[in-house]
């Protein structure tokens, strides 16, 4: 039997029960979508967007799928803390693949966004309570023509969050989701999320992605982003997660004319991560900076596939990737950047720097661009390098011992992605935690009860 | 016995025998200089003294403080005293002047069993000695040498001998790239920091830098040796002379 088919047999069985708690914006979209993974099944690596991520691999184990949506006796408000909590946001929990509204906590938040005109909280509740609004942009931008676990995703997910920051409106704190796997099985979490900013508002958005247990998890989040004319968005990916993880991420935006995102994805622990980043560059003078780091070691897995489109002209995108390997990890950077004819006035740049300090740890990097109009600005490059020997040697013959030098070069390595975060008490923990991860030290914090007490 | 005894040192590159048997001795309060055409072996004494990797040593010994130099890690080379200031300073972007020296600094104090410098004191010790080579205040705040002029860069080397205060320093072609003030501030905070318990092997091709720094043995390096030792008059002599002489004593030509 196919990989696929158990998760065929499970969507014919599920299917009447799921689309009955879920919704019509949600469901619409739920039979083409199986049947488009039916048809093409998942990515292996003979497709040219997945040569060193095998998804049907990862999808062959038989985890658990929690299809009724029951809540697990588990409140993150009280147990869970994440490292980069200490910064004042708005704080909400994804627990598995269920937007956690059980306390009390998250519901004053939504009261609280709300009274700034902000519809934020439960994608499944929204669907029910703005069911045009969800409509309006749900599936609208994610594809599944490459990337059939979107076509997955898109046929199982039921809820994650939403975010919908109307014009001109901007957010007093940053909003902060916690993607949190919690539970004592193999299981395997499958969300959706919406983020809508529109003409000229503001959202900074933090998506931070852990686990509490040490099981076998599979998670597969798909996440839309809508960003209309002078609108602004900040978004920071930290995920922080343990070997037996999975992860693959999908994010797909789309950019109106004069609007400006920054995502900032920093992969500093993890098991198995694929990320996807598809940006669709709509309208004049959009401005997008893509930029990450990674950190590897042990035999993990980071690979980042991005893809950028000027659709117009007159856009600009700023690309930078850093990955520092260690041991016997591997990293892959897959960016693609496309000037379609007539974008004239185009700015794109795309940089991949890496540093493998083992000689078993491998880096994989295609940086491209693919550009069909004459008057554009455009570079792209690559480097794979070790430690720099001199700047080592250097430091040692002033004292430093050589891992500390090393550890030293490492953080160095990694700061320009740093420094690129905005928000100052983020950027200030964010160094404190590359370096904690590089000297290896534990990386939550000692206020997580729920890692602390083990 | 002598702070730094070398005898019979051989260092090679790869199969290249650069070194063939130095014998030199330094004792406390002494400034050596060591001169000598190019290609010489100068650059590669100081190199193989503080544990570059990129040299082989294939004989002789080397006793440091009484203790065996060529068993120990650069970095133990360093706590033990010895300081290289380099010709050719290493730029490191991405790490902090600060954070670069007072990592060093304290890696020193808790090799010698002293609590880590507090930050305060750790500023004001930075201060002072900044002072001494005038190097500027923004300098501190930049990446290890990055953006540095010539000049900059090794004055930068004398701030950190001034941290680290080194039992022997070796200044390697500190004069080269100088214009005549940096030259002087250079000279500056090296006599400074000269005392009766540490010394300085000085590595030079010219006069200039031996007006101000005034050594108490000139020894002449070529081909992978010691040629000639005498006072601080070789200097001149050299100077007038060139190094022919000595190659044609030496049956080169």
């Amino acid at each position: 039997m196919s990989v696929e088919q158990p998760y065929i047999d499970i969507y014919n069985q599920m299917a009447d029960k799921v689309k009955a708690q879920s919704s019509a914006p949600l469901n619409a979209l739920r039979d083409d979508a199986i049947n488009a993974l039916a048809e093409r099944g998942f990515p292996t690596k003979k497709w040219e967007d997945f040569q060193r991520s095998d998804m049907r691999e990862r999808y062959a184990t038989n985890y658990g799928m929690n299809l009724t949506q029951f809540n697990i006796d588990f409140n993150p408000y009280k147990t869970f803390k994440c490292d980069i909590q200490a910064i004042k946001s708005h704080l909400f929990f994804v627990v598995n693949d269920v937007f956690y509204s059980n306390d009390q906590k998250a519901l004053d938040e939504i009261a609280a966004l709300q009274k700034q005109g902000i519809v934020a909280g439960s994608l499944r509740q929204v669907a029910k309570t703005h069911p045009e609004l969800v409509a309006k942009y749900y599936g609208k931008a994610a594809k599944w023509d490459v990337d059939t676990t979107v076509a997955f995703n898109t046929a199982f997910a039921q809820d994650g969050f939403f975010i919908y920051v109307p014009k001109q409106v901007q957010t007093d704190f940053p909003i902060q989701i916690i993607n949190v796997m919690n539970g004592d099985l193999d299981m395997m979490a499958t969300s959706r999320n919406l983020v809508v900013v529109e003409e000229g508002a503001k959202l900074q958005l933090l998506v931070c992605g852990h686990t509490s247990k040490k099981y076998n998890y599979l998670c597969n989040r798909v996440t839309e982003v809508f960003v209309g004319q002078y609108g602004t968005l900040e978004m920071y990916k930290l995920e922080d997660t343990e070997a037996s993880m999975t992860n693959i991420g999908s994010l797909f935006i789309e950019q109106q004319a004069d609007s400006n995102v920054m995502v900032n994805e920093i992969t500093l622990k993890n098991g198995f991560t694929r990320n996807n980043i598809n940006v669709e560059l709509l309208g004049e003078h959009a401005e997008l900076n893509l930029c990450g780091m990674a950190i590897g070691d042990g035999d993990k897995h980071i690979d980042n596939h991005t893809f950028v489109n000027h659709a117009v002209g007159h856009c600009k995108t700023n690309e930078l990737y850093k990955y520092i390997l260690n041991e016997e990890s591997v990293g892959s950077f897959d960016g693609k950047i496309l000037v379609n004819k007539g974008s004239q006035k185009t700015e794109a740049y795309q940089s991949n720097r890496n540093i493998v300090v083992t000689p078993t740890a491998k880096m994989y990097t295609k940086p491209h661009l693919e550009i069909y109009a004459d008057d554009v600005k455009c570079s792209h490059g690559a480097t794979v390098g070790q430690l720099d020997k001199e700047a080592l040697f250097y430091m040692q013959s002033r004292g430093i011992p050589e891992a500390e030098a090393r550890m030293l070069l490492m953080v160095a390595f990694a700061n320009d992605v740093i420094e690129n975060i905005k928000i100052e008490a983020l950027r200030t923990r964010m160094h404190m935690l590359v370096e904690r991860r590089f000297r290896g030290e534990t990386l939550v914090c000692n206020s997580c009860t729920d890692h602390c007490t083990k | 016995m002598g702070l730094l005894e070398i005898k019979n040192l051989h260092a090679n590159i790869g199969d290249k025998e650069i070194l063939k048997g130095v014998n030199l001795t330094i004792n406390p309060g002494e400034v050596h200089a060591i001169m000598g055409p190019n290609g010489s072996g100068k650059s590669t004494l100081s190199a193989v003294l503080t544990g570059n990797p990129t040299y082989t040593v294939t004989e002789g010994s080397v006793m440091f403080n009484g203790k065996n130099l060529l068993e120990m890690a650069p970095e133990d080379r360093a706590r033990e005293g010895m300081f290289l200031s380099f010709q050719y300073p290493v730029e490191i972007p991405g790490v902090s002047m600060v954070n670069f020296i007072r990592t060093a600094v304290n890696e020193k104090r808790k090799y010698q069993g002293q609590p880590a410098l507090s930050a305060t004191e750790f500023l004001k010790m930075m201060r002072e000695r900044k002072d001494l080579v005038e190097l500027d205040n923004k300098l501190a705040n930049r990446s290890v040498n990055e953006g540095f002029s010539g000049g900059e860069k090794k004055r930068n080397e004398i701030f950190q001998m001034a941290m680290l205060e080194p039992k022997l320093s070796i200044l390697d072609e500190t004069d080269s790239g100088l214009d005549i003030d940096a030259l002087r501030i250079v000279a500056k905070g090296v006599n400074h920091l000269r005392n009766s318990e540490n010394a300085s092997i000085v590595i030079t091709h010219y006069q200039r830098l031996l007006d101000y720094i005034v050594p108490d043995v000139v020894h002449v390096l070529y081909k992978g040796r010691i040629v000639k030792t005498e006072g601080r008059e070789l200097v001149a002599e050299l100077e007038e002379k060139g190094y022919d002489w000595i190659k044609r004593e030496q049956g080169d030509l």
